[in-house]
């Protein structure tokens, strides 16, 4: 076959396909997007649907831009993200911390695991009272409540992946005489980086969700705050609007973490 | 020859909840300096308990194992070990496996890092050094493994059937690459293998073992002209050879 620069003409239609296929995937997500808007629109603006009920796309525009004007959209945005943010950060670090503890002890595992196993199924909102009285009705409780719906999958994701490195590398390493904390750090800590990067994934999920229910429970300011209002008040333009400026945040946190996986996982798994 | 490895009267028992499994009874074995000994036996029965009692990670509940005439307390400096699969670690490139024993045995000083890399340019995995493991091939994987556990510099090398998850091509070619690296290494190595063939093609000693628990059946020491396994498997001796080992296992 005839090359050019060591690439032949079969190869370059392959990835002249690949990268076209590529494209089409992107232009129908962007096309079912604005056809779904488009939709709404339409129906809402036709009078199928009652817009007082389920507001429309360029109403829920004109709602955040107003928000952004007159109601300190931004502020709300910072104290949820704040909230966030910070519950996620605790809930990955001390379940991360934590994990790693009942790696090194099989008792305290094995002591531990039906809490753990309880902790995990109990719905976590069913302690709002308890954490209202401990902590008062302000962002505290809010973090306090992400956290608890965040660590307990952050520990259990991470542990598993601890326990999951193969017993041949260990055995390796035992040969060269390493002992426990060599393990640890040679094997264990760099081998789960993967489960290290889902775990991340799966707790900014945990924390948005930890702190909207927060706010629908005791707060005066956030997005789960407008949210709430915006439902007693009967106006479902402040609804939608403070739910499509979650979902942005919440894709923006999920980029981020997907950005850092890309950074530090440069290998393929065996 | 100087006796490099010495096993006395090694028994091991395994506790279990339902009862005891007497593992290995009253092995003895020897095994000179730079001579190459495969253990062979029926699947199953111990060998691979023996070369982690060598290796000093299990403690014989009878008997003791000498390396240069002293008993080994824990771990020996002296040892490396090569399992089934390469194990190289896949978030680690080619150098810095080769490094892993090193920085474990806090030997990662210039000195034993250049060694190092000067195996990895002898065996012609230097334009790899950069390269993480999921780009070579199997047998260049294998040669890697070898060199990260000849960086230290260990006299005696336990090989746990290293050539067994490779196929029967590859697996040829990298019996008779790994010997040579070990003979031109001038090392002392103990094989564990259930393959006959690679044990006759590769040792000076066979010690096969009988079923569970494993004892010595018998000791030999094939001497068959050949420069490198695949030259032996060759030779007018090696089916000789093969019939007695295998009618040995089968007795």
């Amino acid at each position: 076959m005839k090359k050019k620069n060591g690439i032949s003409k079969e190869h370059l239609l392959y990835i002249r396909k690949l990268k076209l296929e590529t494209v089409i995937v992107w232009m129908l997500r962007i096309f079912l997007l604005i056809f779904l808007l488009g939709l709404w629109e339409l129906l809402a603006r036709t009078g199928v649907m009652d817009p007082f009920i389920t507001s429309y796309p360029s109403e829920i525009l004109v709602t955040i831009k107003e928000l952004f004007a007159e109601n300190n959209l931004l502020y709300h945005i910072g104290i949820t993200l704040y909230e966030t943010v910070l519950g996620f950060i605790i809930a990955a670090g001390l379940g991360y911390i934590i994990a790693l503890m009942l790696w090194w002890s099989e008792r305290a595992r094995r002591v531990l695991e039906p809490y753990i196993v309880v902790l995990n199924s109990l719905p976590k909102i069913a302690l709002g009272p308890v954490i209202i009285v401990w902590c008062g009705s302000g962002s505290k409780a809010i973090i306090f409540m992400a956290v608890l719906i965040g660590i307990i999958v952050a520990i259990i994701t991470m542990l598993n992946g601890f326990l999951a490195a193969d017993k041949n590398k260990i055995f390796l390493l035992r040969s060269m005489g390493a002992n426990k904390f060599q393990i640890l750090l040679k094997l264990i800590i760099p081998g789960s980086l993967p489960t290290f990067i889902s775990m991340l994934k799966i707790s900014v999920g945990m924390a948005w969700i930890g702190s909207i229910m927060g706010e629908y429970l005791v707060s005066r300011a956030g997005l789960g705050y407008l949210i709430v209002y915006g439902g007693q008040v009967f106006k479902l333009d402040l609804v939608m609007a403070a739910t499509v400026v979650l979902c942005v945040l919440a894709a923006l946190m999920y980029a981020l973490v997907a950005l850092l996986e890309k950074l530090i996982i440069k290998y393929k798994a065996d | 020859m100087k006796k490099l490895l010495e096993l006395k009267d090694i028994s091991m028992k395994y506790q279990t909840q339902k009862d005891e499994i007497t593992a290995i009874k009253n092995l003895n074995m020897e095994c000179g300096e730079g001579e190459f000994l495969s253990l062979i036996g029926p699947s199953g029965c111990g060998k691979t308990t023996v070369l982690s009692i060598i290796a000093g990670l299990i403690k014989p509940t009878g008997g003791e194992v000498l390396i240069d005439g002293t008993p080994i307390r824990k771990h020996s400096a002296e040892l490396g070990y090569m399992l089934q699969k390469d194990q190289l670690f896949p978030w680690r490139t080619i150098e810095q496996n080769v490094f892993l024993p090193l920085e474990v045995k806090k030997m990662n000083d210039e000195e034993h890092k250049k060694y190092a890399l000067s195996l990895l340019e002898k065996y012609g995995l230097k334009s790899f050094a950069k390269n993480y493991p999921d780009q070579l091939s199997g047998g260049m994987r294998q040669r890697a493994a070898l060199i990260r556990t000849l960086a230290p510099k260990p006299r005696l090398l336990l090989l746990d059937e290293p050539f067994s998850a490779l196929d029967y091509q590859t697996r040829l070619a990298v019996c008779d690459d790994v010997y040579k690296i070990i003979k031109a290494e001038n090392k002392t190595a103990v094989l564990v293998t259930h393959d006959i063939s690679e044990a006759i093609s590769m040792s000076d000693i066979i010690v096969v073992l009988s079923d569970r628990p494993a004892r010595v059946k018998s000791i030999h020491r094939p001497k068959i002209a050949g420069t490198s396994p695949l030259r032996r498997r060759e030779s007018p001796d090696f089916s000789g050879w093969f019939e007695k080992i295998w009618k040995e296992l089968n007795r």
